[in-house]
């Protein structure tokens, strides 16, 4: 707990946070840069877990524990997202989204 | 004081997240998010999480970001600038992110949580691997085998996918 900040402006940092990334993920096209625009939105999320964990729950560690499964699932994410890139790459030497659908053929 | 401390990090995870994602040049916008996901393990370190913000800087700042500015050597010149985007589409997009953002705002701003608890938990290492491993009351063994089967599958689905095929 910190004084004076209330669990409000965690949510309310997590929230701009996530649209912030909700805007990046809407008008990149490079794949790489829409996969950080989805990284952004999990960290925030992950604010939010830690922070009512910490504010509303503190007798258990729910919060952590998700935070720390969130993490381990984007690490997963990120490690086949971008062997997907860079096969793609081989393939068609662009990693632009709208290219993506020769991945098909 | 940590209420300065937590003000720097929110004005350094908005300023650096909005360069993140619309830096035109790829290799800028990775170490931008890399200064994002530091000041958010600093928040964690705010609140006395000390555990995940380990994690958070290990798997993330020390993983993740290397196999971005990987993979970004690999499929890119690091000179290359991103095309601009249209003007209609950021329109649109903004505008989306923004009543998105405002309708969010103002539920949490209307809505009143309930009072915080002020106990101090333990979040040190020792009670983390006990619950962890326990399968007991607010054990997480389950998940936790879950999330090493995940990591496994993906370790052998990422090598699939990025071989080379000779045929």
């Amino acid at each position: 707990m910190i004084e004076n900040i209330g669990i409000e402006k965690f949510v309310i940092l997590s929230t701009l946070m996530f649209f912030i990334g909700v805007y990046g993920f809407l008008v990149r096209k490079n794949l790489i840069t829409i996969l950080i625009s989805v990284e952004i939105i999990l960290n925030s999320v992950n604010i939010n877990f830690v922070a009512f964990n910490k504010y509303l729950y503190p007798e258990n560690l729910q919060g952590q524990f998700f935070a720390l499964f969130i993490i381990a699932i984007a690490a997963t994410e990120a490690s086949v997202a971008i062997a997907i890139f860079v096969t793609l790459y081989r393939r068609i030497k662009m990693i632009d989204v709208e290219n993506v659908n020769k991945m098909k053929y | 004081m940590e209420t300065t401390i937590f003000y720097i990090f929110a004005i350094v995870i908005l300023i650096f997240s909005v360069l993140a994602v619309t830096s035109r040049r790829i290799l800028r916008a990775a170490v931008y998010f890399l200064f994002v996901l530091l000041a958010v393990a600093g928040l964690f370190f705010l609140l006395s999480f000390n555990f995940l913000a380990a994690v958070q800087l290990t798997v993330y700042a020390g993983g993740i970001i290397v196999l971005f500015i990987f993979s970004i050597m690999l499929t890119s010149q690091v000179n290359d600038k991103l095309e601009p985007i249209a003007a209609k589409k950021i329109i649109f997009s903004l505008l989306a992110a923004i009543a998105g953002a405002v309708v969010c705002i103002s539920a949490i701003m209307t809505y009143r949580f309930s009072e915080p608890k002020n106990i101090e938990v333990d979040a040190g290492m020792k009670t983390i691997g006990k619950y962890l491993l326990s399968y007991g009351e607010n054990g997480y063994a389950l998940p936790f085998e879950v999330i090493s089967l995940l990591l496994l599958a993906s370790l052998i689905g990422a090598i699939m996918i990025a071989k080379r095929d000779n045929t």
